[in-house]
């Protein structure tokens, strides 16, 4: 009972616990010797309420006294076995952590030789063999598609994973390490330092024209010099960079929503965006062939 | 009011009758509200893209409309009759009364317009802000006087057994309301959680389950402790029985409340103790059951021409069976499937539609012949329909979603031999469809009842015209 900071409590609770159960079994006792005779011998209290509610003596039904009992019984038993009084851990030592536990190392032992053949594979066998294939589709149902999509194409602020644009690189390797350790993907908020509201639009308009993505010419070229600050991490071209997972701008891929408002809101928000990692999920057996699976998404075969 | 009571000695009615009628009004509103939801799950569309008719919104405006408008004004309209007629006196502070009444419609008015709106706490059947939740305080509190005082006043020396539970009850749920909707308000409908983390959700469903334990069990226990002998006219099966499941029933219900969070955040002893006295509270629900179905011996024949009775004794039954679902449902071994599924719903609505519901119309269709001055209810053959319809539409209800609970809890935890889930969860959720329609149409059949209802107890309201019972002598006995 570390929930406690005294000791009190938990003795507290567990003595409640005791006599509570306890009384009823008293209860149950005492009640069960109740004799109210009426004078007139009609098996009733003798009571009266409203003209002719009364109440009869019948003693209380044997199974139902048995059925209480049972239940009582086999709470004492319980909290024997279980935890439940103070700080008591029941004979058996079970807690729902070590249960869980428990099934995950048992669950993993079985599955060790149906991955096993799988681990020195490399990922462009790994993406055509049927059996692998079909496992590793299950895997990204199960665990990827519910930002990602059944389809894997994404939707906003989750990547489309059917296509050749990626963020942190696209090879098995690479995928797998995403996979593994999951990404966190930050731009810090610009407006400041691109200048006045018309610089961050002049911005704007030169990385959508990177892209001939519809835009003002006479903007975009008052922006390009402005661009700079941004080629930092985008490159001087606007085509990205995977080491930081910068996106490519010229690709007309917009993963944050596309045109001049929704440009303008990145360039003076930001943007924090999490891939969480799986490798407290699943074991690096279903990683490699959840990342063979995902490599194949944009690597079919001819 | 007052006056009329004082001189004439007459029963204070007034409030009974005006509860009755707005049971049935908030009866046929919160289950229409029901049905629409139920709707929107198999055709989503039905949220019309606005923000005030979603699911999300008008789920709780579902759920508080059934507990607390017309469970609420049934409790109210009953407890009132009840307490007066057993002890044989008028209401304690009939304007203190009346004003229980004004003030449960106003709370009722607010949650219909806030929910909507979108304000909400949070907490599951406690989502009304912190101002309205301050008015339920207070009309609470001024129904405990009203209610404890009529008792304290009263003629009969013994308290009758259904003054006990709806005595428990009041105090019950005040304790309840008071905790868990103690929070900090920032502005005029909002405000935090006096709690955090585990903590509030243990205060959180410490509240919940015993809104079910004493709003919708031990109040509606007090409904059928007066009203079956009544109708059935023949004395209660045990008084010792009474005694034992009573207390028993107060005290284990307190505890059961962990058991809507096994295998969470709380603490491996808190689940465990809730579990047990969960299993422990099978004999004493029990006990409410076996004394009203006794109750009928020697009146047996009277179930084939008294749809009154009817109602009432089937109530009993689903009361048994949902009162025996909880306690199983509650083993972890079991909770561990049937947790976050239909089944829960399904076992909710057995209580609900089945026990709560069931009992409550009963009682009501007795009262109101009386509290208008008519031998009985406008049209039997309308009730023998309701009850028809009401039963047909409960079976209806769960036995679909006992289906679909059961069949997505075992979908969720299919496993294959690579160690993937067999099934995504959109599989579970089409695989659910149709019984989602057997459901929508088991909640129109239980509203067409509603409907049913609704107009006969407005022709007999009509027919009539407000009785002036007056209070008997008190009989020299005991």
């Amino acid at each position: 009972m570390s929930d406690f900071n005294n000791n009190f409590w938990p003795i507290f609770i567990a003595v409640l616990t005791i006599v509570g159960i306890v009384a009823c079994v008293v209860l149950l006792w005492k009640t069960s010797k109740i004799k109210v005779k009426s004078a007139s011998g009609d098996n009733t209290s003798g009571h009266v309420w409203d003209g002719d509610l009364r109440e009869m003596n019948n003693p209380l039904p044997r199974w139902w006294v048995w059925l209480f009992v049972l239940t009582i019984v086999f709470s004492l038993v319980y909290l024997v076995i279980y935890p439940g009084l103070a700080s008591y851990q029941g004979k058996l030592g079970w807690t729902q952590v070590n249960q869980f536990e428990k099934e995950v190392e048992s669950a993993n032992t079985a599955l060790k030789p149906l991955y096993a053949k799988f681990f020195d594979m490399p990922a462009e066998v790994l993406a055509v063999n049927p059996e692998a294939k079909a496992i590793g589709e299950r895997l990204f149902m199960n665990n990827c598609a519910q930002c990602h999509g059944s389809d894997a194409k994404g939707s906003r602020g989750f990547p489309n994973l059917t296509d050749q644009d990626w963020l942190y690189g696209g090879s098995p390797e690479k995928i797998l390490e995403t996979l593994t350790n999951g990404r966190n993907g930050m731009m810090p908020p610009m407006g400041a330092m691109v200048g006045s509201a018309d610089d961050v639009k002049n911005v704007a308009h030169y990385v959508l024209s990177l892209s001939s993505s519809q835009h003002d010419a006479a903007l975009a070229t008052q922006g390009k010099e402005k661009f700079a600050t941004c080629a930092a991490c985008h490159g001087p071209e606007g085509k990205g960079n995977q080491a930081m997972g910068a996106p490519n701008l010229a690709d007309n891929i917009w993963l944050h929503g596309a045109g001049e408002a929704a440009i303008i809101k990145r360039i003076n928000e930001g943007k924090i965006n999490q891939m969480p990692a799986q490798s407290a999920k699943l074991t690096p057996e279903q990683i490699k062939v959840l990342a063979a699976y995902v490599w194949g998404l944009s690597n079919k075969s001819k | 009011m007052q006056a009329e009571n004082k001189g004439l000695n007459i029963y204070s009615d007034t409030v009974v009758r005006q509860f009755s009628i707005m049971a049935v009004v908030w009866g046929v509103v919160g289950m229409l509200v029901g049905v629409i939801i139920a709707a929107q799950l198999v055709w989503p569309e039905l949220n019309l893209g606005l923000p005030w008719v979603s699911f999300g919104r008008l789920r709780p405006l579902h759920t508080n409309a059934v507990i607390f408008a017309f469970g609420g004004s049934t409790l109210f309209a009953t407890s009132y009759y009840v307490v007066q007629r057993t002890c044989q006196t008028a209401l304690f502070m009939p304007k203190l009364a009346a004003f229980t009444f004004w003030g449960w419609q106003l709370v009722i008015l607010a949650a219909a317009i806030s929910l909507p709106l979108g304000y909400t706490s949070g907490k599951e059947y406690a989502e009304l802000e912190w101002p309205i939740d301050l008015l339920i305080a207070v009309v609470w509190v001024s129904y405990a006087i009203v209610f404890f005082g009529t008792v304290g006043t009263r003629k009969i020396r013994h308290i009758y057994v259904a003054n006990w539970f709806f005595g428990a009850f009041i105090i019950a749920v005040a304790l309840l309301h008071i905790v868990n909707s103690a929070a900090i308000p920032v502005s005029f409908m909002k405000s935090y959680s006096a709690y955090a983390g585990v903590q509030d959700a243990m205060v959180q469903w410490w509240y919940g389950h015993n809104a079910v334990g004493f709003f919708l069990t031990a109040g509606f226990l007090g409904i059928m402790y007066y009203f079956v002998p009544k109708q059935a006219e023949r004395p209660v099966y045990s008084y010792s029985l009474s005694i034992v499941h009573f207390w028993a029933l107060i005290f284990t219900y307190m505890w059961a409340g962990p058991h809507h969070l096994h295998y969470t955040a709380l603490p491996d002893w808190t689940q465990s103790l809730g579990m047990v006295f969960s299993l422990i509270l099978l004999a004493p629900s029990w006990g409410g059951m076996i004394n009203g179905m006794m109750t009928m011996s020697g009146a047996w024949h009277k179930l084939r021409t008294d749809p009154i009775l009817r109602f009432m004794i089937v109530s009993l039954s689903f009361y048994g069976m949902s009162t025996f679902e909880g306690p199983m449902m509650a083993i972890k071994t079991v909770n561990s499937l049937s947790h976050y599924t239909d089944w829960t719903i399904g076992h909710v609505h057995s209580g609900a539609l089945g026990w709560v519901g069931l009992v409550s119309m009963g009682s009501l269709y007795f009262m109101v012949p009386k509290l208008f001055g008519q031998k009985q209810m406008h049209s039997i053959k309308a009730i023998e329909w309701h009850f028809w319809l009401a039963t047909i539409g409960i079976v209806l209800y769960i036995a679909s979603l006992w289906i679909s609970g059961v069949m997505e809890g075992l979908m969720w935890r299919a496993i294959n031999t690579d160690g993937t889930l067999t099934y995504t969860f959109v599989e579970s959720v089409k695989a659910k469809h149709p019984y989602y329609l057997i459901r929508l149409l088991g909640g129109t059949l239980y509203l067409s009842g509603m409907l049913i209802m609704l107009w006969n107890v407005l022709k007999t309201a009509s027919n009539g015209r407000p009785a002036m019972a007056s209070i008997p002598p008190v009989a020299a006995h005991a």
